[in-house]
């Protein structure tokens, strides 16, 4: 057994007695302090800057043009690990000329944002570049079929992002102009 | 093989393993037997050899022997010298030949396939997205697999036509097609209906019909399935859903019986496509595209979905003893299904015995198109003979119910599915006595049946069928019944235990073929239902030789097959 020492408690000296140090190191800090600029801020009327590689809420986006980029080819409802997409494919009508080559497009598209665990696998395994984890994170609703983001809210928060790439206009200029035969 | 007096195997040596194959199979299905994959788009084992994708290509050479004189040409060590040919040869145009070398993943393979993957590639367009075929496309599979993994390519790729209709059911992308002329192959020896060809010869060579033709005959979408690319995809399929998610489950087509062996794939409770699974005493890879959409049917509006006792809901035990109550102390007739599992047969024909019912039975038939879709439109006619339920071949008129019903030896019907307005039974009749109906959609009978159980189709429930040739193939289920209903075995062992004095019918699968099996004299004698192999049984039907089957010739099955068998 190890044996026990008592210690003996250090008698206070006569500054320590007065707790005047101690009180004016404390100011000195809430004073410093009064002086700095704020770091806090009026959520939810301000707002932090978001970093650009933020993980937000996913959403689908368009291309320059106000196209539709979704194809619907269910990699990102694959790859969703708590499995929050659900989307239903259908076909581009093909009195839309301008997208009817692209062929492909979702019918319904939910993000059940219950579910959806911010991980941008979703955004990661896009072939199109369709669909990006943006900058908004505040999410609330009354019920849980508020929670299911639907194809308009979806756009609606997406929004336009800028393409490198325009695939399908290439496709269609090479569609129209065809090849010599 | 063996009748010509040559060896019926031979060893050749596969990557420097001696490796034992069956004589006279070419290279590609020699690898296969050993577990090395060589990789073809154009050779399909059931189409003839065309050799034109060149994907398959290996290294090949022979024993060497002098050709004056014929002996073996040895090296300094005394061993047999190897005559390699100089260029890789095409594996499914090579036949195994005894002591030959074959080299599948040297350097000159390995280049040989990179050197294809890429000319393959050039015109390929980057579909996979919103291609119907990506998950289980050989040309995604092997440019990963054998190719080189990026494209040197930079200048345009060819266009050509996209989304054409080449029949009612089949949609083609040429940009997609890699030529392997499969389709083409597939329409000239199976079906025989010539329409598909190329044209523009050259770097714009295009699938087509043939002027003024369509690809519209009964077995079109197998060319889908043909395809090794997404080149050729079913319309009702198409943009439906993605195949990664679709879970595959070994069914058995319920068109004819004929049998067709087939894979059910759905996600989540829901059919999506019905494809045909290779059987090569049955189907080969082939099924008609009329069996393709039936699966349509589980989710129709006409689907029973409730039990109901004179017009009125109820629950599934209510109508069961509704039903039971009915029969009490009455002359009972039984119309039996030909469309039924054994198993089901079985039970009802114990139900019957023990009643001391009388049988009806139905045959559906139709044309016969001398491949697979066979005249006799149940899948189980067979069955009723099997289990005993029959005796006689049936016919599609049920005239001796009429005379049972008028004659009062029946006074109460219990109808397994079958409508029987159609069947040339008087109305007035049948409305005279009670009737309960056991079925999956709601017709004419079931309007005016006192009880109606509802049942499950056969992608819903397991059991088995006997086909044409007499050949036993189980199916599993393959997705969950609607809500609240019961597998057929399940209603009419209730049956029999509600009406037989001490009976403890199980519904069970395995309990039933116990039962069935006992008798010495059945052809499914000693057999378990576990234990059925995945590509079937084959019986033996000699002793209903003498009934008038109705089938023609067709594949794999000739009516005097039985009768031959016999004899011998």
């Amino acid at each position: 057994m190890a044996k026990t020492v008592v210690l003996q408690r250090k008698p206070l000296s006569l500054s320590e007695r007065t707790y005047l140090p101690q009180i004016v190191t404390g100011l000195k800090t809430t004073f410093s302090n009064m002086f700095k600029g704020k770091v806090t801020l009026q959520y939810p009327e301000e707002k932090p800057n978001i970093p650009k590689n933020y993980r937000g809420i996913p959403t689908l986006v368009k291309d320059p043009n106000g196209r539709e980029k979704c194809v619907s080819c269910q990699l990102c409802e694959f790859v969703c690990p708590p499995k929050a997409i659900r989307i239903t494919p259908g076909a581009v009508p093909e009195s839309e000329d301008d997208r009817e080559h692209v062929e492909k497009a979702p019918q319904e598209f939910e993000i059940n944002m219950l579910r959806c665990i911010y991980c941008g696998y979703c955004q990661e395994v896009c072939p199109e570049e369709a669909i990006y984890l943006q900058d908004e994170y505040s999410l609330s609703g009354y019920s849980r079929d508020e929670m299911i983001n639907k194809k308009e809210k979806l756009y609606e928060l997406g929004g336009t992002l800028p393409d490198q790439h325009y695939k399908w206009d290439k496709k269609k200029n090479a569609e129209d102009e065809g090849n010599d035969h | 093989m063996i009748s010509n007096g040559k060896p019926s195997t031979i060893n050749i040596i596969l990557d420097g393993k001696e490796v034992e194959v069956p004589a006279g199979i070419n290279l590609v299905e020699a690898a296969g037997i050993h577990g090395t994959e060589v990789p073809h788009y154009c050779y399909h084992p059931q189409l003839s050899v065309a050799g034109n994708c060149r994907m398959c290509l290996v290294e090949m050479g022979t024993p060497m022997r002098d050709r004056a004189t014929g002996e073996a040409v040895l090296d300094e060590n005394g061993i047999q010298k190897i005559g390699w040919v100089p260029k890789p040869v095409i594996g499914c145009g090579t036949n195994v030949s005894p002591g030959m070398h074959v080299k599948t993943k040297s350097s000159m393979v390995t280049e040989s396939r990179e050197g294809i993957m890429e000319f393959l590639l050039v015109n390929h367009p980057l579909d996979c997205p919103i291609c119907d075929q990506a998950g289980e496309c050989r040309l995604q599979e092997f440019a990963t697999d054998y190719g080189r993994g990026y494209s040197r390519y930079v200048e345009r790729k060819n266009v050509k036509p996209k989304r054409t209709k080449l029949g009612p059911r089949v949609t083609l992308d040429d940009e997609r097609c890699i030529l392997c002329s499969r389709c083409i192959r597939f329409c000239q020896e199976v079906v025989d209906d010539d329409v598909l060809g190329f044209v523009d010869r050259g770097s714009f060579s295009t699938l087509t019909c043939f002027p003024g033709k369509e690809l519209s005959n009964n077995y079109s979408l197998n060319t889908v399935d043909l395809c090794p690319v997404g080149a050729l995809t079913s319309t009702d399929f198409r943009f439906k859903m993605r195949v990664w998610f679709l879970k595959e489950s070994p069914s058995i087509c319920v068109e004819s019986s004929a049998g067709s062996n087939i894979l059910v794939s759905s996600r989540e409770g829901k059919i999506h496509r019905i494809t045909p699974r290779r059987n090569d005493s049955v189907n080969d890879s082939w099924m008609t595209d009329s069996g393709r959409v039936l699966y349509k049917k589980v989710s129709s509006d006409s689907r029973l979905l409730s039990a109901s006792v004179s017009g009125n809901a109820s629950s599934l035990t209510e109508a069961i003893s509704a039903a039971s109550e009915m029969f009490k102390d009455k002359k009972l007739g039984v119309v039996g299904s030909c469309k039924s599992s054994v198993e089901e047969q079985y039970l009802l024909n114990k139900l019957s015995k023990n009643l001391k019912a009388k049988k009806f039975l139905r045959g559906h038939f139709g044309k016969d198109d001398g491949i697979l879709l066979s005249a006799d439109r149940t899948p189980n006619l067979r069955g009723n003979l099997v289990t005993g339920f029959s005796n006689k071949y049936p016919s599609d008129q049920l005239s001796d119910l009429s005379i049972s019903i008028q004659k009062k030896q029946v006074n109460a019907l219990l109808v397994i599915g079958e409508d029987l307005s159609e069947s040339g039974v008087d109305l007035e009749d049948l409305k005279s006595i009670p009737i309960v109906f056991l079925g999956t959609h709601q017709n004419a009978t079931a309007d005016f049946s006192d009880v109606v159980i509802p049942t499950l189709t056969s992608f819903e429930k397991s059991g088995s069928f006997i086909n044409r040739s007499f050949r036993l193939q189980s199916f599993k289920q393959a997705i969950p019944g609607p809500v609240g209903l019961l597998p057929d075995l399940h209603v009419i062992a209730s049956l029999i235990n509600a009406l037989c004095e001490d009976a403890e019918q199980s519904s069970d699968l395995a309990s039933i073929w116990k039962q069935m099996s006992k008798s010495r004299t059945n052809p499914l004698h000693g057999l378990i239902f576990s234990k059925i192999p995945g590509d079937g049984l084959q019986l033996d039907g000699s002793k209903w030789n003498s009934l008038p089957f109705i089938e023609k010739k067709a594949m794999h099955f000739s009516p005097l097959k039985q009768l031959q068998k016999s004899k011998i």
